[in-house]
């Protein structure tokens, strides 16, 4: 890491920088949504395992990231979500069992296993469907953002993005747009370093993502991305320069993926496992637990009581979605248009007599 | 009634969409000063300021995207793209965001998106001023795909896009920008999507077109007529969601179909049409279907009305069916 990435709290978990001065609670609470992150993936990826779940993209390693960006906003911001923000939604009141229900893809999802699993949108925390098309969501954000400003009122956009999309057509255009308008919008880049077996190194010649803000005329920063103190000042600061009128900012949370890219994925054909160990003495969790720990905010017992309540509260919502059954034939057809158009009407009868191993009645309609 | 050109009703349109509803906003390349390459949008940044009809960067992803994250946050936006030729950076954007937001969102987003786009060729606009493209929106779950063929209906059929809730590939056919003078009704005139025009009755041959191909097929009927052949040509105005109801009604009555469209031939939406009369109207069918297009080649230069359907070629096809 350069010695312009701007940290808080080192590895060891002491101040190496301006405390932000979060208030205790608002760091226990951080603390156990990251504990709860961590344990999130291990059940879910167990889950996958077993066959229960088709998909799952951890965060493990990013959680302080994930929780530092999204504590920065206020309810009414809305974020543009990439794989890993998961966590984010959870944060801003996504359920456990919506989660779930998610994963699963079952007709107890608010997507009614439409997405695979771990793309999720909710409405409700503002957090806006996407595509697995990398950076795509951050033109939508750049225009929610334009869309804000012209309305003259003060919300914000978070975009976010790896450090893959830096690559994007999109990621330029978005920034390139944000910096000519002048637009409420912060792009979050979780740098993990890997896009699935590319390393940063092929993605950009660039010294760091941060610095690609120069080129669009606003400012970037780079942030310890495992130090959870550090991504909360970086991005509370873009947030206030978005919503005050000052433009974007691009936050570069450097940070590591753990795992593979997905459970699909198998990290060992293409990196070292030295590496991540490396990481794994820079893990966001241990730092903020000897800091908190230290300062007394996190009491001992503390993190036994939280997991188990985790624990609890994942079994509880695996039992509830795993009781739902599939979406219905007819779920399928519905909100391609807003009103269902003739041909769609007549194809969802046909799928749901064939579905159903019935004759169709009438006449032959594909 | 004032007459207009389409390129002043398509602006007549925006101008009635900008005053009455404060969520509409235009956006696109030489849209504002300006007045967009080809004046649609002249004067409209005067009258309603650098916020709702802005110009913007060169890149018509950003310019789609941006149209899509302004309408999650409720704004009413038209995207301008330039040529259509133009819209293939955007592409994923309007297949893949745009038109998928409801869905993929369980009806939680909508992306009431209105993209225009001058199409097609007679300009003497080369291979990447003159292609018609509209079968790769068709075949995108999601978009509606609109095509007007008159002043009236550019007018009419654009104030009812903006009026919707789905994401609309509006195609304007530039050769008839303004070749052509109608009167237009004034205000908020609007025409139902998913609903065919009959451009021209008849009795023993339907000529499906529309845009560009609507006054040659109408040129092709009424020679036609001098040899006694009563041809019908319906302007289709909506690709998707068809009027299906239409288009058999009318075969149902004739029995011959032409179909005429300038984009190439494989895979374009005439092969949808011919499959839709095939699978619901065969036994009323007295003679093949018949596509009258564009060359699966790309869109020459010079030869430009070599490669365009012409009255001469439709006729040459409405003889066929009527002598099969």
């Amino acid at each position: 890491m350069s010695a312009a990435t701007f940290q808080v709290l080192g590895p060891e978990g002491t101040l190496t920088g301006p405390d932000p001065a979060i208030p205790r609670d608002d760091l226990r609470r951080a603390f156990r949504h990251m504990l709860k992150m961590r344990v999130l993936d291990q059940r879910m990826l167990s889950l996958q395992r077993q066959g229960r779940i088709g998909f799952y993209g951890t965060a493990t390693g990013e959680e302080a990231a994930v929780t530092g960006s999204a504590y920065a906003l206020r309810d009414t911001d809305w974020v543009f979500p990439a794989l890993r923000q998961t966590g984010v939604s959870l944060w801003r009141g996504t359920t456990m069992k919506e989660i779930v229900c998610q994963l699963i893809g079952n007709s107890g999802d608010v997507l009614i296993g439409r997405q695979m699993p771990c793309h999720f949108s909710d409405r409700k925390v503002r957090s806006v469907a996407w595509s697995s098309v990398i950076g795509t969501q951050l033109v939508h954000a750049m225009g929610a953002a334009w869309a804000a400003k012209i309305q003259k009122r003060d919300d914000v956009m978070m975009g976010y993005l790896g450090d893959g999309a830096s690559s994007s057509a999109d990621f330029h255009a978005a920034a390139n747009f944000a910096g000519v308008f002048k637009l409420p919008v912060v792009f979050f880049c979780q740098n993990n370093q890997w896009a699935i077996s590319v390393p940063l190194s092929m993605q950009t010649a660039s010294e760091s993502i941060a610095v690609k803000s120069d080129a669009y005329g606003f400012p970037g920063v780079r942030v310890d991305g495992n130090d959870l103190l550090a991504v909360i000042a970086a991005t509370r600061d873009a947030v206030e320069r978005a919503r005050s009128g000052g433009g974007p900012t691009l936050v570069e949370a450097v940070t590591f993926r753990m795992g593979g890219h997905s459970s699909s994925d198998d990290p060992t054909r293409y990196r070292d496992a030295a590496l991540v160990g490396d990481w794994e003495r820079r893990d966001p969790l241990t730092r903020l637990r000897a800091w908190l720990g230290a300062s007394q905010a996190l009491a001992p017992g503390d993190e036994e009581r939280w997991t188990q309540e985790i624990n609890d509260e994942i079994g509880a919502a695996i039992a509830e979605a795993e009781s739902f059954p599939p979406p219905p034939i007819e779920s399928m057809f519905a909100d391609v248009y807003k009103e269902m158009p003739r041909h769609l009407s007549e194809q969802m009868r046909y799928a749901v007599a064939m579905g159903e191993g019935q004759k169709f009645e009438g006449a032959f309609p594909l | 009634m004032p007459t207009m050109t389409m390129v002043q009703a398509i602006q007549d349109a925006l101008r009635v969409a900008l005053r009455q509803d404060p969520r509409v906003v235009l956006l696109g390349e030489d849209v504002g000063k300006n007045g967009g390459v080809f004046r649609v949008t002249e004067g409209l940044q005067a009258e309603f300021g650098a916020e709702r009809v802005s110009d913007t960067p060169l890149a018509e992803n950003g310019i789609v995207g941006g149209a899509i994250g302004m309408a999650l946050y409720g704004l009413r936006p038209v995207a301008e793209i330039q040529f259509v030729d133009f819209i293939y950076p955007a592409f994923d954007q309007i297949v893949s965001e745009m038109a998928k937001m409801r869905w993929r969102s369980a009806g939680q987003y909508a992306c009431p998106v209105v993209v225009r786009a001058p199409y097609g060729g007679g300009i003497k606009g080369g291979l990447y001023h003159s292609q018609s493209p509209e079968a790769y929106f068709c075949h995108t779950a999601g978009l509606k795909v609109v095509i007007p063929a008159t002043p009236r209906d550019a007018k009419g059929l654009l104030l009812e896009s903006l009026a919707g809730d789905d994401p609309v590939v509006f195609l304007e056919p530039k050769r008839l920008y303004r070749t052509l003078k109608e009167d237009v009704p004034e205000g908020a005139y609007r025409v139902p999507l998913s609903s065919a025009r009959v451009a021209r009755a008849g009795e023993q041959c339907t000529v499906l077109a529309y845009g560009a191909m609507v006054p040659v097929a109408l040129d092709a009927a009424e020679q036609a007529a001098g040899q006694s052949w009563s041809v019908e040509v319906l302007d289709l105005r909506t690709l998707v969601p068809l009027d299906q109801d239409a288009v058999l009604a009318s075969v149902s009555k004739t029995g011959r179909v032409v179909i005429v469209h300038e984009a190439p031939r494989t895979c374009g939406y005439g092969a949808e049409l011919a499959a839709l009369v095939a699978e619901k109207a065969l036994t009323s069918l007295q003679a093949p279907v018949l596509r009258v297009t564009g060359y699966d080649t790309p869109f020459p230069y010079t030869l430009e009305h070599t490669y365009l359907p012409d009255a001469p070629r439709v006729l040459r096809a409405i003889e066929h069916v009527m002598s099969y």
